[in-house]
């Protein structure tokens, strides 16, 4: 059962978050370092090129890789910082088997027998899908594609899903509705060249600091930047335009935007009748859509409509992104749509200066999402539920339809299916949902009911804290592979070190339970490169095509674009240049995006909207820049973003411990308060768990395509914090500043 | 050749990501602490952050103050942490400088700061804030490398801190129709010097 047996305090005292100052080696001079091993960020889709500096067998430093093409030595703190987490004191070093009071070490044999016994026992009472697999992108190519692969063979399941539903799913499932591909249709080397960019729901500088550098340069050769974001980020700031909407009233405001483009003939009538399916109900769905109904429903002046309206449709080139802001919403994938209709309305694609993409957040969202990790998906981003597709891989795996398990529960239907007590056991790899999942009161309900639940990490999470056995896996920079960056650029991640003490590589926990399962002969890789070269077959023919890639190549070529669908071919930085799209029919396809409202909005009862997002100073759910000490000197603990007005209107001030609730759960933090917010919405970072979490707060209401949660909008109500919660914020807090103990 | 380039901020570029300050702590000369410092300008109205290193002034306030002949700047125009053997950690120069850069270390009794990362820079690299800065906040080349990639700003050293005049080594980038950075304190008493009182406004995360 996989429930808590010590304090929250308790785990954090015996495995941490504790914060770490210091390098492998202390402060003093750094040791010379014997190489420097080029490879990549850990911390998000930019996968910035950086070299890190390595003696004996230890992480001692870093060095900016200007060499490398996308950011030229460029880094973000925690790329900086990164170095630190790799002989961090609270690493895992060896597995552990919960008793009745936290954990006891155990040697592999005995914990992964254990696994093995439970697995078998779940499955054989209740069914192969009862056991289930949950997984992040935070992992490579190589280990994304050999989860796909265990989960569908070694455990025979269903039931595997991935944490890109809580990040870009919606991204994903918009781009193939239009384009008949998931990628960026660009790469970031286009930005410069347009003259309007489009920021839709994307703190850019918070989240991908290095992008900044592209958009600089296109203003610095003249172009137009406007920003939608109900906050004022720091790219907002310096924008042209700021629109700074409601949440959840992206496609409102991006219909009228195509109203003004039809009414003042700004449409590409060529490319949207030869080019595009479905432009006539695309046109007559936004007839009502005026600027005045938008501003209404999106809370911003119609003239400043009309006026990013007529900038947008006056340009020759343009680059339109996006990123969570607009796509954690039940009609995530409406407002994905209704930004693609805008970009295909004016036939700004494909063409140099002519771009769109989404930009992906977790380090390989962009890879992980493409080689089978999800419940619908398999390798070469084919679909599990299409005859072709299933046969392909049937071929490359060596096994039969009847073998291959069909469409399993997305991410959060699997936590709903565990609360339903259907699904009974989980392996959780790469993700941490007591900090991630909405409603994370409800994720632990669920968590509770598993007969048996195994984490597989390199640091003690608040997730793995559940675990009825947790194995000590692998950082990024302890394994060879590859990843792919946000721009589909395929690069290569370097082992700088081997993991440390007892921990074992997450490939090689994933092959040894596959041999214990029994199917070894599945499984048989002499090294992490032969997992790429079967991806590359695997893939060959599908969307998301890597047959032409190889780790020489990526190496040699600083990275390679796929598609790339033979050796010899160049790859494809820029997609769509035949003006086709990857449909069958090789038309871009146009979809009405009908306003409607988020599953939960504001009333009197809760009546101020509550959105969430990131700290430059934190990765995804903060399991390891919460241990670097740099970064949580910087942004120690969540904070609640509040306008004057609003702060007045509830007669609380900047520094004030508040109590915000929704109808599932509290949470009491400080807030500050700033102009740079509407004045009817609160926003609060989310990488804190549990008590902490903003989590508690939000809805697991899903988008019906893309199943991807609301993160971005609930309704609230905020109260000032009664002694007792401020105590304990206060108490919480101190803990996350906790030193690690000196050695 | 000489291998010195020039530096330049653009204070608008800067988004508060601490990656310089993260980079310059990593420095062997001065590890875990940085010599550059990223400020908030007024948190309760704005995300506006600015970069601050050592300007490097071609007659240095700091070393003009300093009683003990410690900091010294070289032919490159580089100014120096305080020299060891002579410095006694008076606190002049933290008190005169007008950017507010030297800062005394207790522990060491020294004044230490930003040397433009002279390990770097005198074998032709960049500082180690200029590699890493996300945005192009902290520039490190030349007038004519500037002057080509940002036409929409022009480069300035000259300041003007009520009636002290500066000139400095390092350049902050500004509309093409100003010609000196100018700052005026107000005098004591008059008006509006209550709005240092305004800037002191809480931004939240001190509560604890």
């Amino acid at each position: 059962m996989a429930r808590l047996t010590m304090t929250p305090e308790e785990y954090i005292q015996k495995y941490g978050p504790h914060i770490s100052d210091s390098p492998a080696t202390g402060w003093d001079a750094k040791p010379a370092p014997e190489k420097l091993v080029k490879t990549h960020c850990c911390f998000c889709g930019m996968q910035c090129g950086i070299k890190l500096a390595v003696a004996a067998n230890k992480v001692v430093g870093f060095e900016p890789w200007e060499d490398f093409p996308f950011n030229e030595g460029r880094l973000c703190p925690k790329g900086v910082k990164r170095y630190m987490q790799t002989h961090h004191s609270d690493r895992l070093t060896d597995p552990l088997i919960r008793t009745g009071k936290g954990f006891r070490k155990a040697s592999w044999d005995e914990a992964l027998d254990l696994i093995v016994s439970k697995i078998r026992g779940i499955q054989a009472q209740s069914g192969k899908n009862a056991f289930s697999m949950m997984s992040g992108v935070s992992l490579t190519n190589e280990k994304s594609y050999l989860v796909g692969k265990f989960a569908r063979i070694a455990l025979n399941t269903a039931n595997l899903d991935y944490n890109g539903r809580f990040c870009m799913v919606s991204a994903g499932a918009g781009n193939k509705k239009a384009f008949g591909i998931d990628r960026a249709a660009n790469t970031w080397s286009d930005i410069p060249k347009a003259k309007v960019i489009w920021i839709a729901g994307s703190n850019v500088s918070e989240c991908f600091p290095t992008l900044i550098h592209y958009i600089w340069k296109a203003r610095d050769q003249g172009a137009k930047l406007v920003v939608i974001d109900p906050r004022m980020t720091a790219i907002a700031r310096t924008a042209d335009y700021h629109v700074a909407i409601r949440p959840g009233t992206d496609s409102a405001l991006n219909q009228a935007i195509l109203h003004e483009l039809i009414r003042k003939e700004h449409v590409d009538r060529d490319f949207v009748e030869k080019r595009c399916g479905g432009w006539s109900e695309l046109a007559r769905s936004v007839e009502t859509c005026t600027p005045e109904w938008a501003g209404e429903i999106c809370g911003v002046n119609s003239d400043l409509i009309r006026k990013v309206a007529e900038l947008w449709g006056n340009t020759k080139t343009s680059f339109l992104l996006h990123a969570r802001g607009i796509e954690q919403h039940t009609k995530g994938v409406d407002n994905v749509l209704s930004n693609i209709n805008l970009v295909l309305a004016t036939g700004r694609i494909g063409r140099e200066g002519c771009g769109y993409g989404t930009i992906t957040g977790q380090g390989n969202g962009q890879g992980g999402r493409e080689h089978g990790h999800k419940c619908d998906q398999l390798p070469g981003n084919r679909d599990i539920e299409n005859p072709v597709h299933r046969e392909h891989i049937c071929k490359v795996w060596g096994i039969t339809d009847t073998e291959l398990p069909r469409k399993g529960k997305s991410a959060v239907e699997l936590y709903e299916a565990m609360h339903a007590g259907e699904i009974k056991g989980m392996i959780n790899i790469c993700c941490n949902p007591m900090v991630s999942h909405p409603d994370t009161n409800f994720a632990r309900e669920a968590l509770e009911k598993l007969d048996f639940f195994c984490v597989i990490d390199f640091f003690m999470s608040e997730t793995a804290r559940y675990a009825d056995v947790v194995l000590p896996g692998s950082l990024q920079e302890e394994e060879e592979g590859t990843t792919t960056s946000a721009e589909a650029r395929v690069v290569r991640i370097r082992a700088a070190v081997t993991p440390p003490e007892n921990a074992w590589t997450d490939t090689r926990i994933l092959l040894e339970l596959a041999r214990r399962l029994g199917k070894e002969s599945f499984f048989t890789y002499p090294d992490n490169e032969a997992i790429f070269n079967e991806l590359r077959v695997a893939s060959k023919g599908g969307t998301a095509d890597y047959a032409g890639i190889t780790w020489e190549r990526i190496e040699k070529e600083k990275g390679v674009f796929w598609p790339c669908p033979e050796i010899g071919h160049p790859g494809t930085p820029r997609l769509f240049e035949d003006q086709k799209s990857y449909h069958p029919d090789g038309k871009f396809h146009l979809h009405p995006t009908p306003y409607r409202l988020s599953y939960e909005t504001p009333d009197t009862e809760y009546p101020i909207y509550l959105t969430s997002g990131r700290s430059v100073f934190h990765y995804l759910s903060g399991t390891q820049t919460r241990r670097i000490k740099f970064l949580v000197d910087q942004c120690p603990g969540p904070v609640c973003e509040m306008h004057p007005a609003l702060a007045k209107k509830l007669q609380v001030s900047a520094g004030q411990l508040v109590t915000l609730e929704t109808r599932r759960g509290q949470l009491t933090v400080p807030i500050q308060v700033t102009e740079a917010i509407r004045e009817d919405t609160v926003f609060v970072p989310y990488h804190w768990p549990e008590r902490l979490a903003v989590n508690q707060l939000t809805v697991h209401a899903l988008d019906p395509i893309s199943k991807m949660p609301e993160f971005k909008v609930a309704a609230c109500r905020i109260r000032p914090a009664t002694r007792e919660e401020a105590t304990k914020l206060r108490s919480d807090y101190a803990n996350l500043k906790l030193e690690a103990p000196r050695t | 050749m000489n291998p010195f380039k020039d530096f330049f901020i653009d204070f608008q570029r800067c988004i508060g990501c601490k990656a310089c300050m993260a980079a310059c702590a990593e420095c062997d000369t001065h590890r875990g602490t940085p010599m550059i410092q990223v400020e908030q300008v007024d948190p309760a109205r704005s995300p506006q952050t600015v970069p601050m290193v050592c300007m490097h002034c071609k007659n240095p306030t700091c070393a003009n103050s300093c009683p003990a002949d410690a900091i010294k700047k070289d032919e490159n125009g580089i100014v120096h942490s305080s020299l060891k053997p002579r410095c006694i950690a008076c606190r002049n120069c933290e008190l005169s400088c007008p950017f507010g850069v030297p800062i005394v270390k207790d522990d060491i009794q020294l004044m230490q700061k930003c040397d433009m990362c002279f390990d770097r820079t005198s074998v032709g690299k960049k500082p180690m804030c200029a590699t890493v800065c996300p945005t192009g906040a902290l520039f490190y080349g030349t007038h004519e490398e500037i002057q080509q990639l940002r036409p929409n700003s022009k480069p300035v050293n000259r300041w003007r801190f009520g009636k002290q005049k500066v000139e400095t080594r390092v350049y902050v980038m500004v509309p093409h129709d100003v010609d000196e950075m100018v700052v005026d304190s107000p005098e004591f008493g008059q008006t509006g010097a209550g709005s240092i009182l305004d800037s002191e406004r809480d931004s939240g995360r001190e509560f604890l």
